[in-house]
């Protein structure tokens, strides 16, 4: 329910992206003329150290920010165009987010953490259920599980529930922020190991990290630094 | 499916979070209840004040008959013979808020019963006499309309006169006393009042008006008319109307000239109304102080759970639900919260005014539906502001300011 079919096409399409922060008299600028694209089924590490723009960078993929100047496609879609709300949709239907601090609902059961993302969609409870399950079980979570409430589980447990929501609405792209910046070593091996394997299996999956070891997963990795890509290199170990 | 979402959403987050929501709810229950409590306790109290002023008699019109005047000498106030029962049934029957009218034919004089004798006030009158004055019996009955209209030879006794011509603490019903060498048959005894002004009432024999005027007094007239307006507050009017009413009826058309004059109690009615005045204050403010600490509560509770709130806004913006969705759902959330914990309050603040009432037999609590709804409608407004307002705030910022509010 959650894999899709492999189909080589430009998934990410950056064109002169700026980003300016303006305060005061201020300016800063984040992100300077950058440009570049992600093909369907890629596993891309983007790196760079604290204040090098990559958060910004990843904002502005996520559709959670807009961009000051150039252009940013989507799955085909112009993005930097749109609404508040356009925005939202967007974040629903194509990009599924994995965060650092996982942002599980509180008190809240694994399952309906994993069903959060359908809500006032146009889905029977039935159906969210069934796609909720059949994530988590994707993400490799046990069934027994499912019930359990989000602060009982341990973080490496906690991360395959955020993935799982990730993959709700079958998403265009996976955008992971430091999704192991919380986890121990050892966890953070199986974590990164489990987005491998979605990679694997057709997903494409961006990955914002400062780690190089963390980074060392995917097969390209985008260095950036001072607002400009310093690197983009394929990992010729994969 | 929206408005379903949004009430599934809304009473899973509450029940999720039960210390939370039970915290909030207490903050409005307690506010609420409060309010009532307080001003039900201080309405109780003021109608318990109000209720003893009425007692003294603040709503009473005396009417005499003016100082006759002949050629420049007056001879004073009270001292002609203007006055009729005729004037009294016209004051009764033609002018509105007016509880009782008693006319009052009275003259001092010796009466003997069994081997004793005093000299005493006899008033005659009608049965309204016990309403305007306040009179309680303390055995048998007060003078009745029908014992009036059959000029009956018949007496109340007030309580001292009972003790000088009978004994103290006597029971004189159906004994037979002697006035003016006129038989009349004991038929009750007042309770005993304390002095009123010069006339002591308890120094007193009540018989009918009629009987007073064909066998004691030989009068054809009345020595004053006392009135009980409905209410204190129209106590004016009804001064004013009955002033209009003789002044026609006895043909005088410069008041300047009247052959009545009017008093009231005055001092007793300006003593009442300060005071009825303080209690207004007392209870605005003690509304006013419970108002303001419920709310305060109410808001602390709202603001408190923001931080949480926030980064689960900032998420559930990040997963792509749109704005109008999540300001939907913390209406709904706010307004569940402070409809339940009002609708808890009010009951509360009831049963604690009936509590109050219970234990304190003398105090007796007056719920008002005033209160009822000012509490209700203040706490669930601050409730649904500070609970709203800054979810909504949240939901406007962008989901990544609100996944990282500390």
């Amino acid at each position: 329910m959650c894999a899709f079919v492999a189909r080589y096409h430009t998934m990410i399409e950056c064109k002169n992206l700026s980003k300016i922060y303006q305060s005061g008299d201020m300016q800063t600028v984040a992100l300077n003329d950058v440009s570049f694209s992600i093909e369907k089924g890629e596993f891309v590490a983007i790196i760079g150290p604290s204040g090098s723009g990559k958060s910004t960078l990843m904002h502005i993929l996520g559709a959670l920010d807009s961009p000051t100047k150039g252009e940013y496609f989507l799955d085909g879609q112009e993005v930097s165009k749109l609404d508040d709300d356009e925005l939202s949709q967007l974040r629903r239907d194509k990009i599924g987010f994995v965060f650092q601090a996982f942002n599980l609902l509180p008190r809240t059961t694994v399952l309906r953490n994993v069903m959060l993302p359908l809500l006032y969609s146009d889905t029977t409870d039935q159906q969210r259920e069934d796609r909720a399950k059949a994530c988590l079980a994707y993400a490799g979570m046990e069934e027994s599980k499912f019930l359990n409430l989000s602060n009982q589980l341990s973080g490496g447990q906690m991360q395959r529930v955020a993935i799982a929501r990730s993959l709700i609405n079958n998403p265009a792209i996976i955008l992971a922020d430091e999704p192991t910046g919380n986890l121990d070593t050892k966890t953070s091996q199986v974590v990164m190991k489990a987005f491998q394997e979605l990679n694997q299996k057709g997903h494409t999956i961006v990955l914002i990290t400062h780690e190089q070891e963390i980074a060392a997963f995917a097969e390209r990795v985008i260095s950036i630094r001072d607002g400009i890509i310093e690197s983009d290199i394929k990992n010729t170990k994969k | 499916m929206i408005i379903t979402d949004i009430l599934k959403e809304t009473s899973w987050s509450l029940s999720a979070n039960k210390v939370r929501s039970g915290l909030t709810i207490l903050g409005i229950v307690i506010g609420i209840a409060s309010v009532i409590t307080m001003v039900a306790i201080g309405q109780g109290a003021q109608a318990s004040i109000a209720s003893s002023i009425q007692s003294i008699g603040s709503n009473l019109i005396i009417v005499r008959p003016g100082a006759q005047k002949s050629g420049g000498v007056s001879s004073g106030a009270g001292s002609s013979a203007t006055l009729t029962n005729d004037d009294a049934s016209a004051i009764k029957n033609e002018i509105a808020n007016i509880a009782a009218v008693a006319p009052e034919d009275s003259k001092r004089a010796q009466v003997t019963a069994k081997g004793t004798n005093t000299n005493t006030q006899i008033v005659g009158t009608v049965a309204d006499y016990a309403v305007v004055r306040s009179i309680v019996m303390e055995s048998g009955t007060f003078v009745t309309e029908n014992a009036v209209k059959a000029n009956a030879k018949v007496a109340v006794l007030g309580a001292t006169t009972r003790d000088d011509l009978f004994g103290a603490g006597s029971d004189p019903v159906g004994k037979i006393i002697r006035i003016k060498n006129v038989d009349f048959d004991v038929i009750g005894v007042t309770v005993a009042k304390g002095g009123s002004g010069f006339t002591n009432p308890d120094d007193s024999i009540y018989i009918p008006i009629t009987s007073s005027q064909h066998f004691i007094t030989g009068n054809t007239f009345v020595s004053t008319i006392s009135v009980a307006a409905s209410d204190q507050s129209s106590m004016a009017d009804v001064q004013n109307n009955i002033s209009d009413l003789l002044l026609k009826r006895h043909n005088i058309s410069d008041p300047e000239q009247a052959d009545f004059s009017l008093t009231n109690q005055a001092d007793i009615i300006a003593t009442a109304s300060s005071i009825t005045g303080t209690f207004t204050i007392l209870l605005s403010s003690i509304a006013g102080i419970s108002l303001l600490v419920g709310g305060i509560g109410i808001m602390n509770m709202m603001l408190t759970t923001v931080t949480e709130r926030t980064r689960e806004i900032g998420l559930r913006k990040a997963v792509g639900i749109k704005k109008a969705y999540i300001n939907m759902q913390f209406l709904a959330e706010a307004v569940a919260l402070t409809f339940f914990g009002g609708f808890l309050g009010v009951v509360l603040g009831w049963g604690a005014s009936l509590l109050v009432s219970k234990l304190v037999p003398s105090l007796t609590t007056q719920v008002s539906m005033s209160s009822v709804l000012l509490a209700f409608g203040v706490s669930t407004a601050v409730g649904i502001v500070f609970g709203f307002y800054p979810a909504r705030r949240a939901a406007n910022l962008s989901p990544m300011e609100a996944l990282r509010y500390e």
